[in-house]
């Protein structure tokens, strides 16, 4: 059973973002495996304990450097990698094509697990571009997973208070939210074995992608400004609750 | 030249989503021609609010058969050859569950660019507003192709009333065969707002000290009519379910108004809520993050002040 994995090289949660010529930032931060794809790992490597198998594959697309987050998901479980390599991080619909094209050179998918959402661009599309390029059934931000005869039964939410329970068959697509489980984090041995679990490389450029009807494009990035200034409300707590409506009726109009 | 443009009308047992109409006003335009687009069947019932607002023709979406019940790709398809017979090629929504599950679909079966969480469109450029880096900066994208899609951050448009005559009309879709079935809708443990719309929300962090201790939230959230909200310590803790975390890897929200209670301010929180309108922070130490970055800070033990704060709020909200 082939189990593909999509994982992100994205700068980490807490880096301090600085932004060069008007529409890229700066890279020289540290980068960590994007957080969501920790748990399509963790529920890839779950499928492992049952289906003795299962080679699990990560994909990413992405510059050299990706290669480390390569090597943060083959400790966290995966048994080999493909880093399609780029100069510049292409927009979802070039990523969903690359990704699509290195897996088909690879094998033949069963299941592909990626993340919800890249916690650097927000896209939230990916998987679902994948489902279109290889006519495969999509479900994201799933809660819940469960594997049995070929069929997937997971939980996505749907509403406020609501979840939807969907069933699809293998080949299908599945972007883990992130109450789906608890990823594990490697131990040390994890981290040595990984040293040596091979890893491709391809240039994108080699795909032949076929070109999109469409583009995503940044064209300026600023840094958000939302530095508020501070009112400490004094007093003992009837009255600062007192003042603190009144700003909120008077000042704010809020409630 | 007329634009066509859809946008998805969003509706619960109550009726339209009320962030729904910062949506509508984000889509109007002097050449656009709106298209609300409706799948429960209640166009009628919707008719009166939504042409306030400026839809020009609300299209209730079913098949042959009847309703289509909650299937997002089968949704999508519906929504593909809708946009197709009524010559629309821009689509917005608000950036809700249902969205996120239907949008993408929708682009990829267009290959079309999709932007969610938008906080401006600029349709005359093709270009729209999001923050990435998990808020720290804002980009602006520009879009090519020949279909574009949007879903637009709850709370961050203005509704402005903006009064046509709409009409109601049905469009019938063929049922292709389904990729996915949905087997059942399940109740869901957390609140009957989603976090993401709710225009006030209150939330609680390490402090609260267990499950129980929400309480004293819920209680103060039905009197504002807010829903309740979380950082991810109390989600991990198990006090709260993960539906309610606010940040980086939870939900982003920009309510009118969000209460931080016994909430540090970590840079992963902030990041699920830094574009709130207004801020009020309840933290013992005047020197947490949450207290130097706030509109109105207390220092005090949430304890001691929201249970003040809940009784207080009755009677101001009361005597309106
Ligand atoms: C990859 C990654 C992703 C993350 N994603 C998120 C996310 O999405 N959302 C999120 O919230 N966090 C996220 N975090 C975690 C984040 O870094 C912080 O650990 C977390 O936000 C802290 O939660 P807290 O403010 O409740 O707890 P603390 O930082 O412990 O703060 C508790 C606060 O309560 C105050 N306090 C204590 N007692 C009282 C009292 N009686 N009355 C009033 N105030 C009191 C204290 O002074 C303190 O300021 C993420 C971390 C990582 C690494
Ligand atoms: N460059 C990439 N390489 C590999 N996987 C990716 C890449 N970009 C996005 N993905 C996958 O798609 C998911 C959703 O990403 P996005 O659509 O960018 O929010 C991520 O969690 C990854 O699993």
């Amino acid at each position: 059973m082939n189990v593909y994995v999509c994982i992100k090289h994205v700068p980490d949660t807490a880096a301090k973002i600085t932004i060069i010529d008007n529409n890229r930032i700066d890279e020289k931060v540290t980068f960590i495996i994007n957080p969501y794809d920790e748990n399509a790992i963790e529920a890839a490597s779950g499928l492992k304990r049952h289906i003795t198998d299962a080679e699990i594959i990560a994909v990413t697309v992405g510059k050299a450097s990706a290669e480390a987050t390569l090597r943060s998901a083959l400790a966290m479980g995966a048994d080999r990698g493909i880093l399609i390599r780029c100069e510049r991080n292409p927009d979802s619909l070039v990523t969903a094509r690359a990704i699509k094209a290195a897996i088909e050179r690879d094998g033949k998918p069963d299941i592909i697990f990626a993340g919800n959402e890249s916690i650097d661009s927000e896209g939230f599309q990916t998987p679902f571009r994948l489902g279109v390029a290889f006519n495969f059934p999509v479900a994201s931000n799933v809660v819940s997973f469960k594997l049995e005869d070929r069929r997937v039964t997971v939980e996505s939410k749907m509403n406020a208070g609501e979840m939807a329970v969907i069933r699809m068959p293998l080949p299908c697509i599945v972007g883990a939210g992130k109450a789906l489980n608890q990823p594990r984090y490697p131990t040390l041995p994890d981290i040595m074995k990984a040293r040596k679990k091979p890893i491709q490389t391809i240039d994108l450029d080699r795909l032949n992608l076929p070109t999109a009807a469409g583009s995503i494009q940044i064209d300026k990035l600023r840094p958000a400004v939302d530095q508020r200034h501070a009112k400490i409300i004094e007093g003992p707590p009837e009255a600062a609750v007192t003042e603190l409506i009144r700003l909120l009726k008077e000042e704010t109009r809020v409630i | 030249m007329m634009t066509h443009i859809g946008i998805l009308i969003e509706t619960t047992a109550d009726g339209i989503k009320p962030a729904l109409n910062g949506v509508i006003t984000a889509a109007r335009g002097p050449e656009h021609k709106l298209y609300g687009l409706v799948f429960d069947g209640k166009s009628a019932a919707y008719k009166d609010e939504l042409q306030a607002f400026g839809i020009h023709k609300i299209v209730d979406i079913q098949s042959d058969e009847g309703l289509l019940n909650w299937n997002p790709d089968c949704w999508a398809r519906a929504m593909v050859d809708a946009l197709d017979y009524f010559e629309i090629d821009t689509l917005f929504g608000l950036t809700s569950f249902q969205t996120k599950d239907v949008f993408p679909r929708i682009a990829a079966l267009l290959d079309a660019p999709l932007l969610l969480d938008c906080i401006g469109v600029d349709l005359r450029t093709l270009t729209a507003e999001k923050s990435q880096f998990s808020g720290k900066t804002i980009a602006t994208f520009k879009l090519g192709g020949t279909h574009y899609l949007f879903g637009i951050r709850p709370n961050v448009i203005d509704p402005q009333p903006s009064p046509v005559t709409a009409e109601v009309l049905s469009f019938k879709t063929k049922i292709s065969e389904e990729s996915l079935t949905v087997e059942a809708v399940k109740e869901d443990a957390g609140d009957a707002i989603d976090l993401a719309e709710a225009p006030i929300i209150i939330a609680g962090g390490r402090a609260m000290q267990n499950a129980g201790n929400f309480r004293i939230l819920y209680e103060c959230a039905q009197v504002l009519g807010a829903a309740v909200g979380a950082s991810r310590v109390a989600v991990d803790a198990g006090w709260v379910p993960h539906s309610m975390q606010v940040g980086q890897t939870g939900t982003t929200v920009s309510p009118n108004l969000y209460i931080a209670c016994g909430i540090s301010g970590s840079v992963q929180h902030f990041a699920g809520m830094k574009t709130a309108q207004v801020i009020v922070a309840i933290n013992t130490d005047p020197q947490a993050a949450m207290m130097q970055n706030c509109d109105y800070g207390i220092v005090g033990d949430l304890f001691d002040v929201i249970p003040i704060l809940t009784r207080r709020l009755k009677s101001a909200l009361n005597d309106k």
